[in-house]
Formats: structure tokens, C-alpha cells, sequence
């Protein structure tokens, strides 16, 4: 492992994703993406009492799924890297409590599932751990009663407002063959002095523009040499403004997709401009895609999860939206 | 650069929709009151009744799941009659009830309606004021 150009990582041994897993919600179930779920579940609730526990088990499941396909006992995984949107991450916290795997609690807002994938990578490189597992959740019920208004509220929501997936998805990492972590960089926050909470892709567009760049400069390549680049949860206009804001940069993406456009069918599943939370880049990533990318569909991917760094208390406060997005760079073995 | 990215709201349907929700909701409660008052109520009494009658009908249908359904297109149009008031106090005292019936339900139950009624209240203390020193003068 080593420093290439100012802000990524090259990885030498190149950590393997051994096992991966992605749980969903009956409207992610009734998506496009349904057939790569391991598991979904028609009960919002999980037949838990609240949804907080819910979300939480989606976790549960998401992590013993992952754990088991890589072929592991949990025992055997030597630290868990876990985060989502709640207030001091109790999701991952009641969700892992029972797993006996050292914990290290992420926030990175939507981004949380690249950047745990990151740590888990780094970790594995080193030879701090044998096998790390990373996994990110997000509940609709839970974001909705934290970050707006509660669930039965007779309100409107705007066109450029995205939905919280009711997802989790999870990655077990160990050295071995397989789709592997080619390079990683960890972005930098970026304010585009967006105040609209109800437009949290135009927030995170400017940070995933510059981490992409970033990364592009630092391994001297260009788009073209990817199969194909995911983002996480722009949503529609924030993918449409990185389009711009690369085109500025001279930069042309034409094999771009976004977590968010593809996890639901936005006309059809009225979720206005598409997906979001730290469960839907993490269930598209460990489901959708490494399914292709096991399947031969292609080798060689960048998957970027943006998030937006704002609460509640900062938004009532008039802050703008600080963004970040984090990449890592997936190749699978020939 | 946001701004053009960005699609609008549909302004003018939203409208359209408010007005034909908004205005259906009031024929109802005309309607109501007419029936009360052919049972015998009062004019007075009758516009009560039908406050009653609205407010339960929000309520029930908010923990039917089915208000936010209707409003989602309605918008305005059920928002600012005495349904909406009724929707904002049922919503988070359903919602809230997970965190306990004091520190959840009766916390939470005016997160929305909360500053309607401070506002509100404050704003009428001062109409009477004013209204007082009017009456101070014509006496």
C-alpha cells in the first residue's frame, strides 16, 4: 500500500471482497433491482416494535449474510466497520451488539459505504486485520421521523427531493481472488452553499466532481478506461450537474450511473428524483453490481458514494449543505 | 447552476389541486351544517359540529394511513383547513408513541401544530389589544 499522486491509495496485495450481501424493503422490492436482493423484507417493520429496530436488523442481516457467503464464521472477522444516518449510529450499534466482532463506528452521511469499504480495505492491506467487514443501513421510516416530518404528515414533497432506501448491504474482505480494491481516495468536503435540504444531490455534486478528478489526476487515467463509474445517491440532479461540472473540468462521463436512479423506477415508484441513504449505494454496490461484476458484465469499475454532511440542528441554523463522495476503484480478477 | 438543474415545482397544478381539494372540503362542511341545522342546531351551534365532524374524519383517516395519500396530491388544499391542524397533532403523537406516552406522545405531539398555536394565540392577544385601545378612544 502506497500514496499515488496527493490524495489516493495504491494498493499492492489488493484485498479481495470475498462475500457480499444487500437486504431491502418492499419497495425495493418492487424495483428494478429486485432479483439482486438476497432478501427483502414486505413488513416495514421487520416484525420488530419499532422502526429504529428494524433498520437495525436489516443490519444484522445484511452482515451474517455476507459473512456467511464469504465462507467465514464471525469469529473469524476481525473488525466490522459499520455505519448509517442515525443519531449516534444506532443502528450499527444495536444492530452489531450481539456479532463479538471489534466495532468501529462510521459517519460519512450517504458516503458511509465507500468509506467503510475504504477502512475495511486499508485494514485488511496492512495486515491489521485477516478479514474486515464493512456494512452501511438506511430505513425510510427512521430518516423520515429524524430529518423531516413524521410519516403520516399530510406534506408535499419537492421534485428534487430523493427517497431513503429501506436497504442495507454489507462486504467481507480478506486477501484472496476475486473482485479486488484497486486504489481508493478518501475526498475532501466540499460546500457549494446549497441550503435546500430537499435537493441534497445539487449539495453533493461539487464533492463527487472533485474527488473523481482528484482521483483521475493522481492514477493518470480517464474515464474511458473504467467499464463503467457508479455514483451513490445523486439522485437526477445531482448527476446531472456532475455532468456539468466534469464537462468544465473537460472531463466527459458517458458511462456514468447513479446508485440512486437505479435502485427504484422514479416515474413509476414516485420517488421524485431518486433514491438515497447509506442503505442504497450499499445495497446497489453488494447487490446489483458485484453481481455483474461476478457474472463478467465488466471488470473494472469505480464505485463513489457521496454524502451530505448537514443535521437537522445545522439546517434549522441556515448552514449550507457541506458534500463528500469517496472512491474506490473494484477490478475483478481475469 | 443548481437552479437550472433543479425542475420546479408544478406551480399551477399544485394550485389547481389545492383549490379542488380545499374547495370540496368546505362544501362538505357546508353540507354538514346544513344537515345539522335541519336536525334542529343552531347556526353557532352547527358550525362547532362541524369543526367535530372534520377534525374526527382527518384524525381517523391520518391513522388509516390514507391522509398523507390524499394530501401528497391535495397539498394546500387539505393543509390549510381544520384538517390539516387535525393531521399535524395525530401524525406525530402516532409516530412518537415508540418513545414513551410522556416524553414521546405528549412531547411530540405539537412538533407541528406548536408554532401555529404560539403564533396564533400571540397574534390574536395583540388584535385584542389593539381592539381594546380602539374602544378606549370611541368610549
Amino acid at each position: 500500500m502506497k500514496r499515488l499522486g496527493k490524495y489516493t491509495i495504491l494498493f499492492e496485495r489488493c484485498p479481495a471482497i470475498l462475500g457480499h450481501a444487500a437486504v431491502g424493503g418492499k419497495k425495493e422490492a418492487e424495483g428494478p433491482l429486485a432479483r439482486d436482493f438476497d432478501q427483502t423484507f414486505l413488513d416495514s417493520y421487520l416484525a420488530q416494535e419499532s422502526w429504529e429496530k428494524a433498520e437495525s436488523t436489516l443490519q444484522t442481516e445484511a452482515a451474517s449474510l455476507a459473512i456467511r457467503k464469504a465462507g467465514l464464521e464471525k469469529q473469524a472477522v476481525s473488525m466490522i466497520f459499520a455505519g448509517d444516518l442515525l443519531n449516534q449510529c444506532i443502528s450499527s450499534t444495536f444492530g452489531l451488539r450481539n456479532m463479538e466482532i471489534p466495532f468501529l463506528g462510521q459517519y460519512g452521511a450517504c458516503s458511509t459505504m465507500a468509506q467503510t469499504l475504504a477502512m475495511s480495505a486499508i485494514m485488511v492491506e496492512s495486515g491489521a486485520a485477516n478479514y474486515a467487514c464493512a456494512v452501511t443501513s438506511s430505513h425510510f421510516c427512521t430518516a423520515e421521523r429524524q430529518f423531516r416530518t413524521p410519516l403520516e404528515y399530510g406534506s408535499q414533497r419537492t421534485p428534487t427531493a430523493q427517497w431513503t432506501a429501506t436497504a442495507s448491504g454489507s462486504a467481507v474482505l480478506g486477501m484472496g481472488r476475486g473482485i479486488r480494491v484497486r486504489h481508493v481516495t478518501i475526498g475532501r468536503i466540499k460546500d457549494f452553499g446549497v441550503t435546500d435540504v430537499a435537493n441534497m444531490g445539487a449539495a453533493m455534486a461539487p464533492a463527487a466532481a472533485q474527488t473523481l478528478l482528484d482521483f483521475f489526476t493522481d492514477t493518470a487515467t480517464k474515464p474511458a478506461d473504467y467499464d463503467r463509474i457508479y455514483t451513490g445517491d445523486l439522485g437526477e440532479v445531482g448527476s446531472s450537474l456532475l455532468h456539468e461540472l466534469m464537462q468544465e473540468n473537460g472531463v466527459k462521463l458517458e458511462n456514468h450511473q447513479d446508485c440512486g436512479l437505479l435502485l427504484y423506477d422514479c416515474a413509476l415508484q414516485d420517488v421524485h428524483a431518486g433514491g438515497s441513504g447509506c442503505g442504497c449505494s450499499a445495497s446497489v454496490l453488494c447487490g446489483h453490481i458485484l453481481n455483474r461484476m461476478e457474472r463478467g458484465d465488466f471488470k473494472n469499475i469505480l464505485f463513489m458514494a457521496t454524502g451530505a454532511l448537514m443535521s437537522t440542528t445545522s439546517s434549522q441554523q441556515g448552514e449550507s449543505i457541506p458534500g463528500i463522495a469517496h472512491l474506490v476503484h473494484l477490478q475483478a480478477d481475469s | 447552476m443548481v437552479q437550472k438543474a433543479s425542475p420546479r415545482s408544478p406551480v399551477f397544478m399544485d394550485c389547481l389541486l389545492a383549490f379542488l381539494f380545499g374547495g370540496a372540503i368546505c362544501t362538505l362542511g357546508q353540507a354538514i351544517a346544513n344537515l345539522f341545522m335541519l336536525m334542529g342546531l343552531t347556526l353557532k351551534d352547527a358550525r362547532t359540529g362541524v369543526s367535530i365532524v372534520l377534525i374526527l374524519l382527518s384524525a381517523t383517516l391520518t391513522a388509516f394511513g390514507v391522509f398523507d395519500d390524499i394530501a401528497k396530491h391535495a397539498g394546500a388544499g387539505t393543509l390549510v383547513p381544520i384538517t390539516g391542524f387535525a393531521n399535524s397533532m395525530v401524525s406525530p403523537a402516532m409516530e412518537f408513541k415508540s418513545e414513551g406516552f410522556v416524553t414521546g406522545l405528549g412531547a411530540k405531539m405539537f412538533v407541528v401544530s406548536g408554532p401555529v398555536l404560539v403564533f396564533g394565540i400571540s397574534a390574536s392577544v395583540i388584535y385584542g389589544i389593539i381592539l381594546f385601545i380602539i374602544g378606549l378612544f370611541q368610549g
